[in-house]
C-alpha cells in the first residue's frame, strides 16, 4: 500500500458522522416529532420553561468545559468532556424548542448568544465556581440528582417535544449522576485531606439547594397543563438519593444552611443572577458579539 | 531465556520480521535501542495530544456557535483520548504512565513544537484542524504501518478520528470566507502566523537530520521529513485556492518539471529556539499541564485510599465468613 | 478516620486495567487498550468514556493488567515460560535516561 493510497484510505468517508452535529447522540432525537404547540398550552409560557431547562444545561455545560486541561487525571478529562458535550446537546435541543414555541422563530444561537443576563433563566446552581474538584463533583451530584428526577417524570409531558429530549436526557443523566455519587464516595471515604474538602464543597453548594425545588408561576401554570414538573414534588426523592450517596461517604449533609437570599423575591428562574453570572456570559458571548452579522 | 533461543537467533527474527513489515508485538525480543527510540517516540507523541488540548481548549467557552462549541469540545475530548491511547501503547514497552509525565513536565521529554504557538482567534481553530492536523496526518497515516505493533493500531485508530477534525477545520474556514471582511481577514491573519510553523512540524531538513538511516531501517520511520514536507504543501496549495486564502510564501510556485511545488525554507533559527524552550508558549503550556497533574495529585490518592479500604473491607468480611 | 489506609496508597498511582469491547452486533469481545483507574468500577466508567465514545450498546470488560495470564507460543519471547506468564506486556520496568538524542 503506497502513501496515497494509504491516505485515501483513513480519510475516506465512511459515512456521515452525525456526532459532529451533536455532542451525543448519532441521530436527531427530534426527527419526526410534530413541533407545534399543544392544545392548551400557552406558547410563551412553553417557551420560557424550556429556556429554564436549557439555561440549566447551557450554563452547567459551560462550568464544566473550564475543567478542560486542567482534570486530575487524563481519564477525567474525557468523562467531563463527555458531560459537558452531553448538556450542551440537551441545551442545544431545548433552546430550539424554545424558538418555535413563541413564535419568534429564533434559534438556540440567538438565545445563546444574545439574550441579556437578565434573560437567561438558569438556577443559581448552574453558575457558580468551583473550589476544587470536590467542589465540582458536590455540585455536579446536587445537579445531576436534581435534572434526573425532572426529566424523569418530564418523558410523561404532553409536550412531545420536551418528552422526546427528557427520554434522551434520563439516559444522560444518570450517567453523570452516578459519576458524580462515585467521586462524592472515594473522596468523602478517602484521605483526611479528600473527606475536608469534600465537605466544603457540599457546604458551599447547601446554600444553592432550596432554589430548584421553588416552582415560578410559569411552572405551576404548566405543570397544571400536564407539561411541565412541579419541582416540589422533586424534593423527597432529591433527598433520599443524595443521603443515600453521603451515607457510603460516611458524610452528612450540612446542618441547617439557608438558601441563599432572593433579590426582592427573585432568583436564578426570574433573571437575577449572582456576580458570578456576568462574566461567564461576557465570556461566552464574546467573539458572536464582536462580529455581529457573522455566520458560523 | 528458554532453552535454544541464543541472541544472534533472537536479533535475527527480529530484523527479518521488520524486513517483511510485519509487527513486532510487546513480549518480542527487541534490541534495547529500538526499544528506547519506541518508547521516547510514543511518549513525545502522547505527550503532543495532551499538551495540544491546551491551545484548543483555549476557544471552547468562548466559540460562536453552539455547534462550533459542540464540534471543538469532542474534537479536545478527543485528543485526550488519543493522548491515552499512546500512553497505552508506550506501557506495553514497560514504560510508566506517571514516569513519563513527570518527564514531560520536567523538560526531559518534549511533545510538538506546534503546540508552543498561541491561539489568538478563533479563526486559529479552524487553521489549526486544517494545517496543523493536516501536517500531523501525513506524519502519522505512514506510522499506521509502523514496525510495531501496539503503536501502529494506535495509530489506525487515531488517524481516522483526525481526518475528522481536519474536515472540520476546514469547513470552519470555508464558512468563514464566505462569510464577513472581518471572517475574512481574521481567517488569513490565522493562515499567516500557522503556515511556516507547520512546516516545521516535520522536523528539521534531511541534511541536518542524522538518526533517521537507523529509524528508517527499523520501519519506525517510513518517510524523511522532507519527502512528508512536499507531500502536505502539494495537498494543502490547492486547498488554499478553494479557500481564498493567500500562503505568506513569495517563493511558491509550482515547478512543472518536477511535479511538485516549489516552497520557501521556514526560519530554522526559530524553530531551533522553539525546540530550546524558547517559544511564545512553552513555559505556559508546560505550566498549565504540571498544574493539572500535580494539582490532581490529592485526588487520585484519595480514589487510591477508597479502594484499598473497599479492599481490605472485602477481605474482612470474606474472613468473617 | 475508622480504618487504616494502607501506607504505601499514599501518592501511589492507580493501577493499569486491560479493556476489552464487544462492539454493538459483534462476535466476540476485542482487546482494545488500556487505561488507570483506582479501581474496577472507574475502570468500567473510563473504558465507556475513553474507548466507545458516546456510543451505547456495546459490551465492556476491564481486568486489572496483573490478572491476566498469558503465552504467546508466536512470539519469539525470551522471557515465554511454556505454562504461561503473569502479564502480556514487556515484563520489565524500563528506566528511561535523559539523554537519548531525538531521531
Amino acid at each position: 500500500m503506497n502513501f496515497d493510497t494509504a491516505y485515501e484510505a483513513i480519510t475516506e468517508e465512511t459515512g456521515t458522522s452525525p456526532r459532529w452535529a451533536y455532542g451525543t447522540g448519532f441521530t436527531d432525537p427530534l426527527a419526526g416529532v410534530d413541533t407545534s404547540v399543544p392544545d392548551g398550552v400557552d406558547g410563551a409560557d412553553l417557551a420560557a420553561y424550556c429556556l429554564m431547562l436549557g439555561d440549566d444545561a447551557l450554563i452547567m455545560s459551560h462550568r464544566l468545559q473550564e475543567w478542560l486541561a486542567r482534570a486530575p487525571e487524563l481519564e477525567e478529562e474525557t468523562a467531563l468532556a463527555n458531560i459537558a458535550l452531553d448538556l450542551l446537546g440537551q441545551a442545544r435541543l431545548l433552546l430550539s424548542r424554545a424558538g418555535t414555541a413563541d413564535g419568534t422563530g429564533r434559534t438556540e444561537d440567538d438565545y445563546a448568544f444574545g439574550r441579556a443576563e437578565r434573560e437567561f433563566r438558569s438556577v443559581r446552581l448552574a453558575e457558580v465556581t468551583d473550589a476544587d474538584f470536590a467542589g465540582l463533583v458536590a455540585r455536579l451530584l446536587v445537579f445531576s440528582t436534581w435534572r434526573l428526577a425532572l426529566l424523569d417524570r418530564l418523558r410523561a409531558a404532553a409536550d412531545p417535544v420536551l418528552a422526546a429530549v427528557a427520554a434522551l436526557g434520563v439516559r444522560e443523566v444518570t450517567y453523570h449522576r452516578d459519576y458524580a455519587a462515585q467521586w462524592v464516595i472515594r473522596l468523602g471515604d478517602g484521605t483526611d485531606y479528600s473527606r475536608a474538602r469534600m465537605e466544603a464543597g457540599l457546604t458551599a453548594v447547601a446554600p444553592l439547594v432550596p432554589e430548584l425545588f421553588d416552582a415560578t408561576q410559569t411552572e405551576t401554570r404548566l405543570a397544571e397543563a400536564g407539561v411541565a414538573v412541579d419541582p416540589g414534588a422533586l424534593r423527597d426523592s432529591f433527598d433520599s438519593v443524595v443521603a443515600a450517596v453521603l451515607a457510603a461517604a460516611g458524610l452528612v449533609w450540612p446542618a441547617a444552611v439557608p438558601g441563599l437570599a432572593r433579590v426582592a423575591g427573585r432568583a436564578g428562574r426570574d433573571g437575577v443572577h449572582t456576580e458570578a453570572m456576568g462574566y461567564l456570559l461576557a465570556e461566552l458571548q464574546s467573539v458572536a458579539r464582536a462580529m455581529p452579522g457573522a455566520s458560523w | 531465556m528458554t532453552a535454544g533461543q541464543d541472541a544472534a537467533e533472537l536479533e535475527r527474527y527480529f530484523e527479518e520480521t521488520v524486513a517483511r513489515d510485519r509487527r513486532i508485538e510487546p513480549r518480542d525480543w527487541m534490541p534495547e535501542a529500538y526499544r528506547k527510540t519506541m518508547i521516547r517516540q510514543i511518549a513525545q507523541h502522547a505527550h503532543s495530544e495532551i499538551i495540544g488540548m491546551q491551545p484548543e481548549g483555549n476557544w471552547v467557552t468562548r466559540a460562536p456557535s453552539l455547534r462550533r462549541k459542540a464540534i471543538l469540545l469532542a474534537k479536545v475530548q478527543d485528543e485526550a483520548g488519543h493522548g491515552l491511547y499512546l500512553y497505552s501503547a508506550a506501557e506495553t514497552l514497560g514504560a510508566d504512565r506517571a514516569d513519563l509525565t513527570e518527564r514531560l513536565i520536567t523538560g526531559a521529554q518534549k511533545y510538538s513544537s506546534i503546540f508552543n504557538y498561541p491561539t489568538l482567534t478563533f479563526a486559529d481553530v479552524g487553521v489549526i484542524g486544517w494545517l496543523v492536523d493536516g501536517a500531523a496526518i501525513c506524519n502519522q497515516v505512514p506510522l499506521c504501518r509502523s514496525s510495531y505493533g501496539p503503536y501502529a493500531r494506535a495509530m489506525i485508530r487515531i488517524c481516522k478520528e483526525e481526518s475528522f477534525h481536519q474536515r472540520q477545520g476546514y469547513e470552519l474556514l470555508l464558512t468563514m470566507m464566505s462569510g464577513t471582511a472581518d471572517q475574512r481577514e481574521m481567517v488569513q491573519d490565522a493562515t499567516n502566523r500557522w503556515w511556516w510553523p507547520s512546516l516545521m512540524m516535520f522536523g528539521p531538513p534531511d541534511t541536518d537530520s542524522p538518526n533517521t538511516g537507523q529509524s528508517m531501517r527499523w520501519r519506525i520511520k517510513r518517510h524523511t521529513n522532507d519527502e512528508l514536507r512536499q507531500r502536505f504543501v502539494d495537498m494543502t496549495v490547492p486547498q488554499a485556492d478553494v479557500l481564498g486564502v493567500t500562503l505568506p510564501d513569495p517563493d511558491l510556485r509550482w515547478d512543472a518539471e518536477r511535479g511538485h511545488y516549489d516552497f520557501g525554507q521556514p526560519d530554522w533559527t526559530e524553530f531551533k529556539q522553539v525546540i530550546a524552550g524558547n517559544g511564545p508558549c512553552n513555559a505556559q503550556r508546560i505550566t498549565g499541564r504540571r498544574a493539572a497533574h500535580e494539582g490532581g495529585q490529592w485526588v487520585r490518592d484519595a480514589a487510591a485510599a477508597h479502594a484499598a479500604r473497599q479492599a481490605a473491607r472485602a477481605a474482612a468480611r470474606e474472613d468473617a465468613a | 478516620m475508622s480504618d487504616t489506609v494502607p501506607a504505601d496508597t499514599a501518592r501511589s498511582n492507580w493501577p493499569l486495567f486491560e479493556v476489552f469491547l464487544r462492539s454493538k452486533r459483534g462476535l466476540n469481545h476485542v482487546h482494545v487498550g488500556s487505561l488507570h483507574a483506582a479501581d474496577a468500577q472507574m475502570a468500567l466508567h473510563h473504558a465507556r468514556d475513553l474507548y466507545t465514545r458516546r456510543n451505547e450498546g456495546v459490551s465492556i470488560w476491564v481486568v486489572r493488567a496483573a490478572d491476566i495470564t498469558a503465552s504467546s507460543p508466536d512470539e519469539k519471547d525470551p522471557f515465554f515460560a511454556p505454562s504461561g506468564d503473569k502479564v502480556y506486556r514487556h515484563p520489565t520496568f524500563y528506566q528511561i535516561p535523559d539523554e537519548v538524542p531525538h531521531i
